[in-house]
């Protein structure tokens, strides 16, 4: 047993400190910090920054262009990441279908897509889950037939993020209707400005219009847009969200958001005092922070035993649903320590600057975000999915 | 025992019901959240005339109910429906504190409230006080039968409409010393208040409030010079079993549509509510549901019991509801799924009414901690 980094892993983490305090934009760490709305611009300007690093595919194979990090690398990169408020990386081009493509895409689709997801040329976004279909993904009925050279889609996608900036969409899609569900569905490739597409956006209860739904009404889409072979989508799609599935814990979030807690805490006055003493608040932080440095320490031991090549089963599931119960936990704490300043909806607009406490901003719009993110235990693959995924490992099939 | 209704409160009950059944529906709800005053003088006046003001205010006050049950019951209905407009800011705190407080003169001006003729805000806390109800920095110079106001007021629910602002303020004592504060009778358009609107997460509006040397004649004071301290207390003991109740009908909310989804909502081939794992939490809902009603009644029998019980129910009360309002929201939201995070879904109002609710008159905290040291007097 060593608790400690190697050398070598110091020295990379040195690395991406240096890198991080030279080239992430002030204003946009801001923003991260406050938990304001990114613009497009702001996503592509930070993907830009990494790529010009040659950081952005921290995952990739060399081959195709990315940085290949090991596990350990990866979780120093997104710790670091978080703690100085880097924009979050959008994963779907880089994280979910580049893996599929490097995987099951034929040359021509992995010459012709892979390096547009590195310039930024491409903006992908997920057409999975449907009005009906949401656990049981495999339920879906968007429907690809074939006709000539082209298949012609009809159907609807939703929950789709950050849809309304994309210019592709990776989908899953039913290709044979008598198959059993979950063999007749193939995995397309879609120009969003095909006539026939029409994207609505959909305003989260925090107000944001983060999502969307996508309709299909007689979409033309190439032949050569299929990735890999026609219903074999399902094997890709569950390879896909194994891929989904790292960064699973969200450690680095958690502790930035540990400490935006504690910073509003500080300042904060309850009967005269900074509001971290008092012992209630007090005792929840701890209790946060506690479960925190226990599940880091899994999320590490999960990590290490990847860098050395074993793929991670259940764990990650434990991963997911523990990682996300942190930090809905902290997201918690931040609106009890913001007090009545909780109840006001554009937190940004109300100027505290002749209150006492001297950074009032820092209250921001923590019930907003409060609201946002119980999206974690819920998209993914949500935690009631990932817990029975755990009682089918120990319990068997009757599961 | 008895745990009925009586009549009068059961037609209450029945009438606001229907009302709202018939006139608050969703879509009403979402067009009055969307408008930039974020309420409606319509609604506002139906209310009143259906008699839903008055039966905030005893007799003597000129109205028919103003006991712990009338509040219990008429907040448990717009709780119910997530009515947004002030019933609570105009009626049952500003309002309260006129009833409680008031010259002839002052109190002359509830007939018109009940009327549905006038709003008021209750401009208590401040940017330092969090949930400490005499910690009160905005002070009150008295000179001659002229009185100058200067301070700051936080989070000030319906500021922007009210036509008086009842403002705390120090004659004398310390910072937070119970003695010492009195209120005044604010007008709006009164020369160095200046108020900065902004919109609630949980809608309905406030307003950061800024008291620039205000000058009122002292014929504005509220009841006796520095000695209010007792009238806000009951003032917030009341707000919080109308607030209690009003959470109490938007967990009843919560649970009904949580219910529905559960039956409806097909996944894997057969009703998601037919997994165990689902159900049993459903289960735990609605167990907490019955806690909360219970907690909402105990606070609302003992309201008018001496200070010490009255203030131990209260602070159960409130503080079973943190727990078990947050309960059931996030069970809500996260046995939903996606749908209960989009703005158009009933359930998101709803959820943010409960959970919002722990952010007036004390959180789960705040009243734990009151409750223990009201417990070893």
């Amino acid at each position: 047993m060593d608790l400690s980094y190697s050398d070598s892993e110091r020295a990379f983490r040195a690395q991406v400190v240096a890198f991080l305090k030279a080239n992430l934009p002030e204003a946009l760490a801001e923003k991260v910090r406050l938990g304001r709305a990114l613009t497009r611009q702001d996503h592509d300007d930070w993907h830009a920054i990494l790529n010009a690093q040659g950081w952005l595919a921290s995952n990739w194979p060399r081959a195709f262009g990315g940085a290949e990090w090991n596990a350990v690398q990866r979780h120093i990169f997104e710790e670091e990441c978080a703690l100085h408020h880097a924009p979050r990386i959008v994963p779907f081009g880089l994280s979910m279908l580049a893996p599929v493509l490097q995987k099951f895409g034929s040359k021509a689709q992995q010459d012709y897509w892979l390096p547009r997801i590195l310039s930024g040329e491409d903006w992908w976004c997920q057409g999975y889950s449907e009005p009906g279909a949401g656990s049981d993904l495999a339920s879906l009925k968007t429907m690809a037939v074939r006709d000539g050279d082209h298949y012609v889609v009809n159907g609807q996608k939703t929950w789709t993020t950050l849809g309304q900036y994309a210019n592709m969409i990776f989908c899953l899609v039913r290709t044979d209707k008598t198959a059993k569900q979950q063999e007749g569905i193939s995995f397309l490739l879609i120009d969003m400005n095909t006539p026939g597409i029409e994207v609505r956006p959909i305003v989260l209860l925090d107000g944001t219009p983060e999502v969307n739904e996508v309709w299909f009404t007689d979409v033309r889409v190439p032949v050569e847009n299929l990735v890999g072979t026609e219903n074999q989508g399902w094997t890709y799609a569950k390879y896909l969200l194994t891929h989904e599935r790292t960064n699973i814990a969200g450690v680095g979030f958690s502790l930035a958001g540990l400490r935006a807690v504690k910073r509003l805490a500080a300042m904060e006055r309850s009967g005269g005092k900074p509001l971290a003493q008092n012992p209630y608040f007090a005792a929840r932080l701890a209790k946060v922070e506690m479960d925190l440095m226990a599940m880091s320490t899994t999320n590490l031991r999960i990590i290490s035993r990847a860098a050395a090549g074993q793929a991670p089963g259940v764990e990650s599931s434990m991963l997911k649903v523990k990682g996300t119960i942190i930090r809905q936990e902290i997201n918690d704490l931040a609106r009890r320590a913001a007090g009545a300043y909780a109840l006001p909806f554009a937190s940004e607009a109300v100027d505290r600057s002749n209150a006492p406490t001297p950074d009032p901003s820092e209250a921001g719009p923590v019930a907003a975000q409060y609201f946002n993110n119980r999206k974690l235990s819920i998209f993914g693959g949500s935690n009631e999915i990932q817990r029975q995924i755990i009682a089918k490992t120990t319990l068997g099939a009757g599961q | 025992m008895n745990f009925e209704l009586t009549q009068e409160r059961q037609m209450l009950q029945d009438t606001l019901r229907r009302f709202l059944a018939d006139r608050y529906g969703v879509a009403v709800r979402q067009e009055i959240l969307r408008s930039p005053a974020g309420q409606s003088t319509e609604i506002w006046q139906a209310l009143a005339d259906l008699g839903i003001l008055a039966a905030l205010f005893s007799e003597t006050d000129g109205g028919f109910g103003g006991g712990g049950f009338d509040l219990a019951v008429v907040f448990e209905e717009l709780g119910r429906a997530g009515v947004v407009e002030p019933v609570l800011d105009t009626g049952v705190l500003a309002g309260g504190l006129i009833a409680a407080l008031g010259d002839t003169a002052q109190r002359a001006q509830l007939e018109v409230l009940m009327g549905g003729g006038l709003q008021l805000a209750f401009a208590h806390g401040e940017p330092a006080s969090r949930y400490e109800p005499s910690w009160v920095e905005t002070t009150a110079q008295l000179t001659g039968d002229q009185v100058v106001l200067t301070g700051r007021k936080a989070v000030v629910i319906n500021a922007e409409a009210a036509d008086y602002l009842i403002v705390s303020a120090r004659e004398s004592g310390a910072v937070d010393a119970p003695e010492g504060v009195s209120l005044f009778m604010v007008p709006a358009n009164s020369t160095g208040l200046a108020v900065q609107g902004y919109p609630l997460l949980a809608g309905g509006r406030a307003a950061e409030v800024t008291l620039d040397a205000v000058q009122l004649p002292a014929t504005a004071r509220l009841g006796p010079a520095g000695g209010a301290a007792p009238a806000i207390a009951t003032a917030l003991a009341r707000a919080a079993v109308a607030l209690g109740a009003e959470t109490l009908g938007a967990m009843e909310t919560a649970a009904r549509l949580t219910r529905d989804y559960l039956m409806t909502r097909k996944q894997f081939g057969r009703p998601i509510g037919s997994f165990q794992a689902l159900a049993h939490r459903m289960s735990d809902m609605l167990i907490e549901l019955e806690q909360a009603r219970s907690a909402v009644i105990n606070a609302a029998g003992h309201l008018n019991d001496d200070d010490r019980t009255r203030d131990l129910h209260i602070s159960a009360a409130k503080n079973l509801l943190g727990r078990a309002g947050r309960l059931l929201a996030e069970e809500s939201i996260q046995m939903h799924g996606g749908i209960a995070m989009t703005q158009e879904y009933e359930l998101a109002h709803i959820a943010k009414r409960i959970m919002m609710a722990d952010h007036r008159f004390g959180d789960e905290d705040y009243h734990m901690e009151r409750f223990i040291a009201l417990s070893a007097q």
